[in-house]
């Protein structure tokens, strides 16, 4: 019997793997900013430049309101057109895409098409269709329909993937052809959740709407980029506001929107 | 009795007849080896047997919902097996099969599961709009009266309870007007009170519409108190096929083998 | 029984007029933004010979000028993401915690912080990439300060949400034992949502990776950069090899997130 206290283990043990993760991440940063040649004069440098320039931004200029509510209203459109059939070919590739309900033959291509519309940002896919169709609205409008199915096809289909089957065994054994079978046994259970990946994606859509432009495909972005190279930074400023209430007020209708499906 | 559940007499030879049904799913090791079996007239037959021996499997052969290896199966004189496309799904139609885990569509009311009995002799189209035939949601209604649900028919299906899912389930099969019920462990999720209500209640309505039932049980003395014929099965065989009165303990040691559990 | 009274309908009056009016104004939209967008029809009947005829001409891939061109460009494109990530780690997680109503009650930066949030999301990462080069100049401090800024929404409101579902049980004993702010933070709100945090900045990081190959396409270094000479210069085989890298390291970006996703979270 030993007259010494018991030797008990420390509470708080120090976490070594999380104390070396820390300092790889400070490691990393070193090594990276400078790879990238981002010193502090640099930033310092910035900040300067940076306050001259919002300096130039305020008060924002709206005399050219005609012009920006023009190409509002077009990027609104592109937004609508392509939401509309994004959601709509959205459905029937991510039914396509599921791999429970599916043969093979058909969901590999469907996924692999979903993926290429997934990995590219719009801003690429915007490119090539002002390459291939011209500027203007309708590249944007495709753009923004593969962005859509990129999107909803893929949450889709993984919802699909992960729904009960047994009312699909039900509705099969009471003999309903394979359509009645999707319409009563898989989308009751998937509906709630696709009508809100289409809300999010038509948000979306507008956002990205906004900036497609840039590129030529129609919209805001168009007029943003000309104001950016005369210099117009009060412009700028104008029109980056008329953005973001555009977005803000889509984001509360999309709310209520929800509200009525559910 | 109004004229949608009145009795009706079985269409002519709706007699179920497996002859010889094998199922393998890996080659070689079959769940069922070699089962015979004739179900016809108004009777309730249960299958009794451990688990693992391939009750359900059996069910799921006659309605194809797994694909037998071998043997044929003949309702009314068609050979279940030979048939494929709107035809195999014609035949379904005529067989109603209650599930151990209910299967309902949950986020849909208790009304528009019931009438889901019905898909296979609309249009998607007619399904999709909800058009259904007037006389179809007569029916469904007086099915929802006979199981005690009428008040519940615009409730959502996962506000019930097991009890009354299954009792949806069951006018759901007999929605299709059905020449045959088969019911896949109908009560093994289901309390004891429950249980003995389901079972009557599958007797009750195989009783009016005057056709047999094919039940798997697990629980025997539920199966002996309510079935007219006992089938018992062990390893892909049928091991006893007869009375309930002559289901002796020597022939469930057989069936399931260790003595134990009879005590 | 009379037939007739036995009458099913799936939805009730309100909610089949809610219905209809939101498909009217969908209807309405739709017909209005067709009768009014500039679309040449021309344009869009020549479309797949145009399409078909891109390809043709991005075909084959030059990975021949992989090394020289474009292998830096990517790294650089890494290094944006991840150190704008970072970044923004840094910045969103007291804008995240000014906009939980539960963690902070000040409603004064609750707004502040969730107009700082909306902000951050609404404008695209394009606009932002723009607005930082015409300030820091081209190069990858912009992108990076881009990647930053634009990911601070959407960490900032994911993790926001994520302190607002925390249970407010170990706070209420943490303050009834009279403990500071920042402890109660530290050891009640922290240990509860932290699987959270790390989660959204993996899956931030991803979203990233995509974005700043991207922004190179206005001046904010990574393979846009690449993308927009190669573009300007007419050099399709050289755009597809861009893009295939791209690809490449998106979806390797994405395989890397879901094994880390599996192992550690």
């Amino acid at each position: 019997m030993s007259d010494s206290p018991m030797k008990r283990p420390a509470p708080f043990r120090p976490n070594y793997w999380a104390r070396s993760g820390y300092l790889l991440v400070v490691l990393y940063c070193i090594w990276a900013a400078q790879s990238l040649e981002i010193s502090f004069d640099r930033v310092i440098a910035g900040m300067d430049n940076a306050q001259r320039f919002l300096g130039a931004m305020v008060p924002p200029n709206f005399a050219r309101w005609q012009l920006l509510i023009n190409n509002l209203l077009e990027t609104l459109q592109i937004a609508i057109i392509s939401s509309a059939f994004g959601v709509l070919i959205s459905l029937p590739i991510g039914l396509m895409a599921a791999r429970n309900l599916m043969p093979d033959w058909l969901t590999w291509p469907s996924r692999g098409f979903i993926a290429i519309c997934r990995s590219f940002h719009p801003v690429i896919f915007a490119i090539l269709f002002v390459k291939a169709v011209g500027f203007g609205p309708l590249a944007g409008i495709l753009t923004l329909i593969f962005a859509s199915i990129g999107f909803i096809g893929k949450l889709f289909a993984e919802a699909i993937e992960e729904i009960s089957l047994k009312p699909v065994e039900a509705m099969r054994a009471a003999g309903a052809p394979f359509p009645s079978v999707l319409i009563f046994a898989v989308l009751p259970q998937v509906l709630n959740r696709f009508i809100g990946f289409a809300t999010y994606q038509t948000d979306a859509n507008l956002r990205n709407s906004t900036m497609i432009g840039i590129v030529g495909a129609g919209g805001i972005g168009g007029t943003l980029a000309a104001a950016f190279q005369r210099y117009d930074y009060d412009f700028v400023s104008a029109i980056l506001i008329c953005i973001i209430a555009l977005v803000m007020v889509s984001e509360l209708l999309a709310q209520r929107v929800k509200g009525v499906f559910r | 009795m109004t004229q949608a559940t009145a009795q009706h007499a079985p269409s002519a030879g709706a007699s179920l007849v497996i002859e010889h049904l094998r199922k393998e799913y890996v080659r070689g090791k079959a769940v069922l080896k070699d089962i015979s079996l004739t179900v016809e007239g108004r009777s309730t037959t249960a299958i009794i047997g451990p688990s693992g021996t391939g009750k359900s499997t059996l069910l799921r052969c006659i309605n194809r919902l797994i694909e037998p290896t071998a043997g044929r199966i003949m309702l009314g004189g068609v050979d279940l097996c030979a048939l494929r496309g709107s035809d195999l799904r014609a035949m379904r139609r005529r067989i109603g099969m209650v599930f151990q885990e209910f299967n309902l569509v949950e986020r849909l009311s208790v009304m528009e599961n019931v009438l889901c009995g019905r898909l296979g002799y609309i249009s998607p189209m007619r399904a999709w709009l909800r058009k259904f035939p007037a006389e179809d949601i007569s029916r469904a209604y007086d099915l929802l009266d006979l199981v005690g649900l009428s008040d519940f028919a615009q409730a959502r299906a996962d506000e019930l309870s097991g009890g009354q899912r299954q009792r949806v389930g069951i006018a759901r099969a007999v929605m299709q007007q059905p020449d045959i019920l088969l019911a896949d462990e109908p009560t093994s999720s289901l309390d004891p009170k429950t249980s003995v209500e389901i079972m009557e209640l599958l007797n009750e309505v195989a009783n009016r519409n005057n056709i047999p039932v094919l039940v798997n049980i697990h629980d025997v003395s539920l199966g002996r108190r309510f079935a007219d014929r006992v089938v018992g099965m062990s390893k892909g065989l049928v091991v006893f096929d007869g009375d309930p009165a002559d289901l002796a303990n020597d022939h469930l040691k057989e069936i399931y083998g260790g003595e134990d559990w009879l005590k | 029984m009379n037939v007739a009274d036995r009458e099913w309908v799936r939805f009730t009056r309100a909610e089949r007029y809610a219905r209809f009016t939101v498909f009217l104004c969908v209807g309405v939209l739709l017909a209005w933004s067709f009768r009014t967008v500039q679309v040449i029809p021309e344009f869009l009947m020549d479309a797949p010979h145009q399409v078909s005829d891109l390809f043709q001409r991005m075909w084959p891939v030059d990975f021949g000028f992989y090394y020289e061109g474009v292998h830096a460009s990517l790294v650089e494109t890494l290094h944006i993401a991840t150190l704008g990530t970072l970044l923004t780690l840094v910045l969103a997680l007291p804008v995240g915690v000014m906009a939980a109503r539960n963690v902070c009650r000040a409603p004064a930066l609750n707004w502040l912080a969730t107009f700082i949030l909306v902000s951050s999301r609404s404008v695209n990462s394009l606009v932002w990439a723009m607005l930082f080069v015409a300030m820091f100049g081209p190069g990858t401090l912009a992108g990076v300060i881009t990647i930053a800024v634009r990911s601070i929404g959407f960490v900032g409101k994911l993790f926001g949400e994520a302190l607002e579902e925390a249970h407010s049980g170990p706070v209420e004993a943490m303050r009834a034992a009279g403990a500071p702010w920042v402890s109660i933070f530290l050891k009640a709100y922290w240990p509860q949502v932290s699987p959270a945090f790390w989660s959204i900045a993996l899956f931030r990081w991803d979203i990233n990776v995509r974005e700043s190959s991207v922004i190179g396409l206005v001046g904010a270094g990574g393979i846009g950069v690449a993308l927009d000479t190669a573009l300007n210069l007419f050099q399709w085989t050289r755009v597809s090899l861009v893009l295939v890298c791209i690809f490449a390291v998106v979806v390797l970006a994405e395989v890397l997130v879901t094994q880390i996703r599996k192992r550690i979270i």
